[in-house]
């Protein structure tokens, strides 16, 4: 049952900027989030016009995951499984939805926007964009947490249930953030380890 | 390897603050759910199942708390208390603790509610309710829409194979709120009346609340006359739409499939499916479709959405509680609400409660962003 894992590649997009393995990818500075997004999408030659229908998390995760299933030579039947968390869920979009409701003279809930209300919605993108028919788990936490993300990744690996694990920190608040994922296998540049995961946490 | 079993259990609802009260009433095939008019949740009238106010504070009082607590934290200590106390586990480092939930506090939103916005973020329900009932670790959240509360067990169990606990108490939980109501209403998918899974007249789906709890544990010695192992589990996205399943049921067919696998049974072995059973046409459809694709059409299957009605974060751990006692009762429940078939493919729907020996089911949930998850079941000898 021991059996040695490894990070692969690992991407960052926090402050107008995206890092893929440590290197710097695109940057531009001084706009919101939406238009930020919308450069990064541009950037990265990215054709899929369901991206605009999405709501700032899914985005957000949608743009890192896509960085990194693309740069990995990932094929499309390979049983990738999406672990994420945060501290937010859905929040961003919460706070839309209650807005719709909250007068009664303005009384217009959404469908497009009710069905963001849920953290996991963002893995279901990502699923469509890559076809991707496997486990997905949205954990909530305080603060990033490699731990428990650690064990997690290790069992679904080595129960077999997944051959690679997208995993990390997919934040948006306001304006306020921050997504980290990276991708686990049986091969790569990083051992697989909390102590790992921390460092690269915290390097952009 | 550890074999993972499943044991004590509570269920908060309309029936009632244990799970004895729910089981009583669903086996004489009693609803809890309810006609409510509340302009204060939705302008129309709508159909639910709800936790009397009055009755959770007369019972969470007892528990003297020292700071003022949301409904929904109330309603997951309780549910939580009941099994510590029956389990007589101390709460040390080696036990964890995993909350499923799709929105929590959100009805802290509202603008009339007495606590600070931040109670809204689910890590601060997670930390109340772990000091609350002194546990060492923090709470693991899972927020993973309506198989929520059926991943949760499945993650229980991965974390004590994977030797991080011993021990992990699973709680489930949410509530009827505006923020919901409105949303599933915007969608037209409401009824006004009780539920009818599976069947040609249904008119939609019913939210209902309740907190569910159960023991995940590998320790033989803490199981109870419910106890269940944990034989196999899967979790399949359809990898199709965000807001409507698969036409062709993938995520839940592959789900299925591999749990079947890693239980290492055939469809021959399934006594009965405690299926998702929404009451909307696509949901109920797509079911039909992939049970059929895995060979389980004639396998004796409820849907309990007609009892509680949609549990959200909570159903998949509810609706596998009652499973345990549909097991060790040898009583197959009946499928509330249904009266004549209503999808394109067979399914042996259970029209009424009855006997039968029965030692394995298959519980299955899908959820919007094409989440699917099936976890197999084998009663536990006591």
């Amino acid at each position: 049952m021991t059996q040695e894992l490894f990070i692969a590649s690992h991407c960052h997009i926090s402050n107008n900027m995206v890092s893929l393995n440590g290197t710097t990818v695109h940057e531009q500075k001084g706009t919101d989030f939406v238009s930020f997004a919308k450069s990064a999408y541009k950037k990265f030659d990215i054709d899929y016009s369901k991206f605009f229908k999405m709501d700032n998390l899914s985005k957000l995760a949608f743009l890192a995951a896509d960085l990194l299933l693309k740069d990995d030579n990932i094929k499309e039947k390979q049983n990738i499984a999406l672990v994420f968390s945060n501290r937010a869920a859905s929040l961003d979009t919460d706070r839309r939805h209650q807005e719709s409701i909250s007068k009664n003279d303005s009384y217009f809930p959404s469908p497009a926007v009710f069905v963001y209300t849920l953290p996991n919605i963002c893995m279901g993108e990502i699923s469509i964009k890559h076809k991707l028919h496997s486990e997905n788990a949205f954990f909530i936490f305080e603060k990033f947490n490699a731990q428990y993300l650690h064990t997690y990744t290790e069992s679904l690996i080595l129960e077999k249930k997944a051959e690679k694990v997208l995993c990390g920190w997919t934040e948006l608040d306001g304006e306020k953030y921050k997504a980290f994922l990276y991708v686990v296998g049986k091969s790569g540049i990083f051992t697989h380890s909390t102590h790992q995961i921390t460092r690269l946490y915290q390097n952009k | 390897m550890d074999r993972t079993y499943l044991s004590y259990n509570s269920i908060i609802s309309s029936y009632g603050f244990d799970s004895p009260s729910a089981i009583e009433s669903i086996k004489k095939e009693v609803s809890g759910l309810q006609v409510f008019e509340d302009k204060a949740i939705l302008p129309d009238r709508f159909c639910a199942s709800r936790i009397s106010n009055d009755k959770l504070d007369k019972a969470f009082d007892r528990m003297r708390p020292k700071e003022p607590h949301t409904k929904l934290e109330k309603v997951l200590i309780l549910a939580l208390e009941n099994i510590i106390s029956a389990s007589g586990i101390e709460l040390n480092e080696r036990v964890g603790l995993i909350l499923s939930t799709t929105k929590g506090n959100i009805d802290v939103l509202q603008e009339n509610s007495p606590f600070d916005e931040n109670r809204v973020y689910l890590s601060e329900m997670g930390r109340k309710i772990k000091n609350f009932l002194g546990f060492q670790n923090d709470a693991i959240v899972l927020s993973n829409a309506c198989v929520s509360g059926i991943l949760a067990i499945a993650m229980a169990k991965r974390f004590i194979r994977q030797g991080r606990f011993d021990h992990v108490f699973v709680a489930g939980g949410d509530l009827v709120t505006k923020f919901i109501l409105s949303g599933f209403n915007a969608f037209q998918a409401l009824s006004d009346q009780p539920c009818r899974p599976y069947c040609k007249t249904r008119s939609g789906i019913n939210i209902g609340e309740v907190g569910a709890s159960a023991l995940v544990t590998k320790d033989i010695a803490k199981l109870d006359d419910t106890s269940v192992e944990i034989l196999g589990e899967s979790s399949c996205n359809d990898a199709n739409h965000i807001s409507g399943p698969s036409r062709t049921g993938e995520g839940l067919y592959r789900s299925v499939i591999s749990a079947m696998g890693q239980a290492q049974i055939s469809p021959m072995d399934i006594d009965f499916i405690s299926a998702h059973g929404t009451a909307t046409p696509f949901n109920d459809e797509m079911e039909a479709i992939a049970f059929n694709r895995a060979g389980l059409q004639n396998a004796p299957l409820n849907s309990l959405k007609g009892y509680f009605g949609h549990t959200l974060g909570a159903s998949g751990l509810l609706e596998t509680i009652v499973g345990m006692h549909s097991l060790h009762s040898n009583t197959l429940y009946a499928s509330k609400g249904f009266r004549e078939m209503g999808v394109s493919k067979p399914l042996n729907i259970i029209e009424k409660t009855k006997s039968a020996a029965l030692n394995t089911f298959i519980k299955t949930a899908s959820g919007f962003g094409g989440c699917n998850t099936a976890v197999v079941f084998r009663k536990a000898a006591v």
